[in-house]
C-alpha cells in the first residue's frame, strides 16, 4: 500500500515536471507530427512526368487510344517503345524508365472480358511514390470499358523490387512503431539519468523507496504519453492520408501498450548503464538505428540476409510491425497475432528484470 | 523515536576504507559517534568527508571495514536503516523545477507519511524554517539560504533518528549559518544524532565532537576544546616591523611549522618540541628584527586544523 503510494508520488511528480519541461513536452507532440507529415507527404507527393516505356503488342485502335489516355494524365511521359515485357523489364532494371505499360496481343479480347485485366503496368516498386501512381493509373476510367462493379481493374500492376508494395497507407502504421520506439526509449532513459545527473537520485536512494516503485512510477506517465502519440499518429494518418483502420481499434491499443511496455523497459535498461543524459541519447540511437534498418520498416524483411533476420528478432519494432500492419491494414485480430504479442511480453520481462537487478540503491 | 539504546553510540565504524581504483579516499577510519550530539567532520577538499558519509548511509560500499549505524550493519541492512536517517547531500538534490510545497509534499509521500502526518509535519516545517511565504516558488530560484532550509526540512520530515549533513552551509552567509546551527541544536534536544561535515572553523567549534580528516585518514578526534588544549604546537604572534621581511626570515627556519598573516600580525605555528617558542622565534629572525613584538597566544581550532592536516608547507607559501 505504501509502495503504491510512493509509486504514485513518483508518477505525479514526473507528470508535473513533464508539464513544465517545454522541450520534452514539445517532443511528445512534435516528433510524431513532424515525422508523420514528412513521411506522409514525401510519399503522397503529386507526381508528374514519370518516364514511361510502352510495349503495345496489340497495336489496335483501342490500344493506341489507351496509350493516348494515359499520356493525357500527364503523370507519365512515353519516352520509349519496346517490343515485349522482357524488354520493358530490362529498361526498368537499368532505370531508363520507371513505369512500363504492356498491352498484350490479345488486348481486344481482354478488354471485353470484365474478369481480366486488359494490360499490365510494370513498376519499380523500390520507389513508394511510383507505387501510389501506378494504383491510380490501373484504375483509371477507359471509355472502351465501361466501369462495372466487381470487375478486374483495367490494368494489372506488377511490382518489381518491392513485393510488399508499401505506400503512404502502409508506411503510416509502421511509423507508429518507429516513433514510439524512438520517443519511449529516449524519454525513459533520459528521465532516470537526468535524476542521476542532477543529484536527485543520491537523495532518493537514501529514502525507503524501493527500486521497483521508483522505476514503475517513473515510466507510468510515459505509457500514457505513448498511447497519446498513437492516437495522434492515427488521427493524422486517417485524416490526412486516408489510412484505413481495417482492424479493431481496441486490438491496436492493446498491441501498442505491449510495444510501449517493451520499449520503456529498454529505456530503463539504458538508464542503468548511462551516467549522463548525453550517453543515454547515444545509446538510444544505438538501439534505434538497427530498429529502423532491420525491423522491416525500411527494407522488406524477407529480402534481408538470414543473419539480419535473426538479429531483427531481438528488436521490439520487428514484432510490433507485424502487429500494427496486421491490425491496421489487414484487419487481423489479436488472436491471430499471439506470437508477436508473446515476444513483446518476453522482451518486457527480460529487460525489466535486468534493469531492476542492475539498478542498485547505491552510487557505486 | 531513537531505536538504538541511548547509551550506545549511534555510529560505530571500524577500519573503514574506500578505494576508487588507485586512489584511497578513506583509509582505515575508526569512529564512535555518540547519540544525540553533533559530530563534525572537518577536513580540506578531497579529504574523504563525503565518501565517509556516503558509506555511513549505505550509498557507497566500503572496500574494507565494518559499519554499524543505529544498530544496523551497513551496507547489508541499509534498507532497514533508511527509515531512520535523513541525508542532505553536498549538492542540492531536490527538484529545482518543483515548488517548495511540491518538494515537501513529494518527500513526505516518499517517506511514507500518511495524509494527516503529512499536513502537520509540512506545516511545522514551513513555520520552523520560515518557508511559508515561498510555498509556490520553484526550488531552483531560491536563494542559497532558502534552499538549504528547504533541504533540511525535507530531510527531517520523517523525524529521523540520525541526520547526515554533507557541507550543508557551503553557500550560506554567516547569519544564516548561525540560524541553521540553532535549528540543529533544537533537533539535538529532540534526541536526533547529527553528523555534519564542514570546512568552517566556527562551525567545527560548535560541534560536540570533531573528527579531523586529511587524505582519508583521521588526524585528530575529540571535543573541540580538548583538541585545542592538546595541540602539539606553540602559537606565537609577531607584530611591529616589516612583516614581509620577517616572514621571509622565518620561512624554512627550524621549528617553524606555518605562518599566516592576519592583518598587521603574523600568526606562527612553532614546533611543540621547542621549549621557549618566543626565544626560538627571535633566534630564527637573527639580529635584524629586534624591535618586533613576539607574544605567545592561545591556539584556536584553526591552528589545530593546520597542525593536524600538515598544511604547514602550503601555508608557508
Ligand atoms: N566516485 C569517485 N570516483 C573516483 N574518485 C572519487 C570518487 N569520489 C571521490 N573520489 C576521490 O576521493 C577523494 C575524497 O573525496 P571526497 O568527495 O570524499 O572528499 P571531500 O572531503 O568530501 O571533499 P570536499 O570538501 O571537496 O567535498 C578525492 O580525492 C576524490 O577525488
Ligand atoms: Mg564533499
Amino acid at each position: 500500500m505504501r509502495g503504491i503510494k510512493r509509486m504514485l508520488a513518483v508518477a505525479g511528480k514526473e507528470v508535473r515536471q513533464l508539464a513544465r519541461d517545454r522541450l520534452t513536452g514539445g517532443m511528445v507532440v512534435g516528433i510524431p507530427l513532424i515525422m508523420i507529415l514528412l513521411f506522409g507527404y514525401a510519399i503522397n507527393m503529386d507526381v508528374r512526368h514519370l518516364r514511361l516505356g510502352i510495349a503495345d503488342q496489340a497495336d489496335t485502335q483501342r490500344s493506341r487510344m489507351l496509350v493516348a489516355d494515359i499520356q493525357a494524365t500527364q503523370i507519365v511521359d512515353a519516352i520509349t517503345m519496346a517490343r515485349d515485357g522482357a524488354e520493358l523489364e530490362e529498361l526498368l532494371r537499368r532505370g531508363d524508365i520507371v513505369v512500363g505499360l504492356l498491352l498484350p496481343a490479345d488486348f481486344e479480347r481482354r478488354l471485353t472480358d470484365p474478369t481480366r485485366n486488359a494490360g499490365q503496368l510494370m513498376i519499380d516498386g523500390a520507389d513508394p511514390i511510383v507505387q501510389g501512381v501506378a494504383q491510380a493509373l490501373a484504375n483509371m476510367p477507359f471509355a472502351a470499358r465501361p466501369p462495372q462493379p466487381a470487375a478486374a481493374s483495367l490494368l494489372a500492376v506488377r511490382t518489381f523490387y518491392n513485393p510488399e508494395g508499401r505506400s503512404a497507407v502502409q508506411v503510416v502504421p509502421g511509423l507508429i512503431g518507429l516513433i514510439l520506439s524512438f520517443t519511449m526509449v529516449l524519454f525513459t532513459a533520459v528521465a532516470i539519468v537526468r535524476e542521476r545527473e542532477r543529484g536527485n537520485l543520491e537523495m532518493l536512494i537514501t529514502t525507503p523507496i524501493r527500486t521497483i516503485e521508483l522505476m514503475a512510477g517513473k515510466v507510468m506517465p510515459y505509457i500514457l504519453i505513448g498511447l497519446l502519440q498513437v492516437t495522434l499518429i492515427l488521427v493524422v494518418g486517417i485524416w490526412l492520408f486516408d489510412v484505413p483502420l481495417v482492424g479493431s481499434i481496441l486490438d491496436l491499443y492493446i498491441a501498442a501498450s505491449a510495444f510501449i511496455a517493451a520499449t520503456l523497459s529498454i529505456g530503463l535498461l539504458i538508464s542503468t548503464f548511462a551516467q549522463t543524459q548525453f550517453q543515454a541519447m547515444q545509446m538510444t540511437f544505438f538501439v534505434i538505428m538497427p530498429s529502423i534498418l532491420l525491423s522491416g520498416f525500411v527494407f522488406p524483411f524477407d529480402g534481408m540476409p538470414v543473419a539480419a533476420q535473426i538479429a531483427a528478432q531481438i528488436l521490439p519494432l520487428t514484432h510490433f510491425l507485424l502487429l500494427v500492419r496486421g491490425i491496421v491494414l489487414k484487419g487481423a485480430e489479436l488472436g491471430e497475432l499471439l506470437a508477436p504479442m508473446r515476444n513483446l511480453g518476453i522482451m518486457f520481462a527480460i529487460a525489466m528484470t535486468i534493469s531492476i537487478l542492475r539498478f542498485r540503491k547505491r552510487l557505486d | 523515536m531513537t531505536e538504538s539504546t541511548p547509551a550506545g553510540p549511534a555510529i560505530v565504524a571500524e577500519h573503514l576504507t574506500r578505494r576508487f581504483g588507485q586512489v584511497t579516499a578513506v583509509a582505515n577510519v575508526n569512529l564512535q559517534i555518540p547519540t544525540a550530539q553533533i559530530y563534525g567532520f572537518l577536513g580540506p577538499n578531497g579529504s574523504g568527508k563525503s565518501t565517509t558519509i556516503r558509506m555511513l548511509c549505505g550509498l557507497l560500499k566500503p572496500s574494507d571495514g565494518r559499519v554499524h549505524v543505529l544498530g544496523h550493519e551497513v551496507p547489508r541492512d541499509a534498507e532497514a536503516l533508511r527509515m531512520h536517517i535523513g541525508y542532505m547531500s553536498q549538492q542540492f538534490s531536490l527538484y529545482k523545477d518543483l515548488s517548495v510545497a511540491e518538494n515537501l509534499e513529494f518527500m513526505a509521500k516518499i517517506q511514507g507519511l500518511d495524509r494527516r502526518a503529512r499536513r502537520t509535519r509540512i506545516d511545522e516545517c514551513l513555520t520552523r524554517y520560515d518557508l511559508g511565504r515561498l510555498l509556490t516558488q520553484r526550488a531552483g530560484s531560491l536563494s542559497g539560504g532558502e534552499r538549504q532550509r528547504l533541504a533540511l526540512a525535507c530531510a527531517i520530515l520523517h523525524r529521523p533518528a540520525l541526520l547526515l549533513l554533507d557541507e550543508p552551509t557551503s553557500a550560506v552567509d554567516p547569519q544564516t549559518r548561525r540560524d541553521f546551527w540553532e535549528s540543529l541544536f533544537e533537533l539535538i534536544d529532540q534526541g536526533t544524532t547529527i553528523l555534519v561535515s564542514t570546512h568552517y572553523m566556527d562551525e567545527a567549534e560548535r560541534c560536540h565532537r570533531l573528527c579531523i580528516l586529511d587524505h582519508g585518514r583521521v588526524v585528530g578526534e575529540g571535543e573541540p576544546q580538548q583538541l585545542i588544549d592538546d595541540i602539539d604546537a606553540h602559537v606565537v604572534e609577531i607584530s611591529n616591523g616589516d612583516l614581509r621581511r620577517v616572514r621571509r626570515a622565518l620561512e624554512g627556519s627550524a621549528g617553524v611549522r606555518s605562518i599566516a598573516q592576519l592583518g598587521s600580525r603574523l600568526h606562527v605555528l612553532m614546533d611543540h618540541r621547542t621549549t621557549d617558542p618566543v626565544a626560538s622565534a627571535r633566534e630564527a629572525l637573527g639580529g635584524e628584527h629586534e624591535h618586533v613584538a613576539i607574544n605567545v597566544v592561545r591556539a584556536g581550532l584553526e591552528d589545530v586544523f593546520v597542525a593536524a592536516t600538515g598544511a604547514a608547507t602550503e601555508a608557508a607559501d
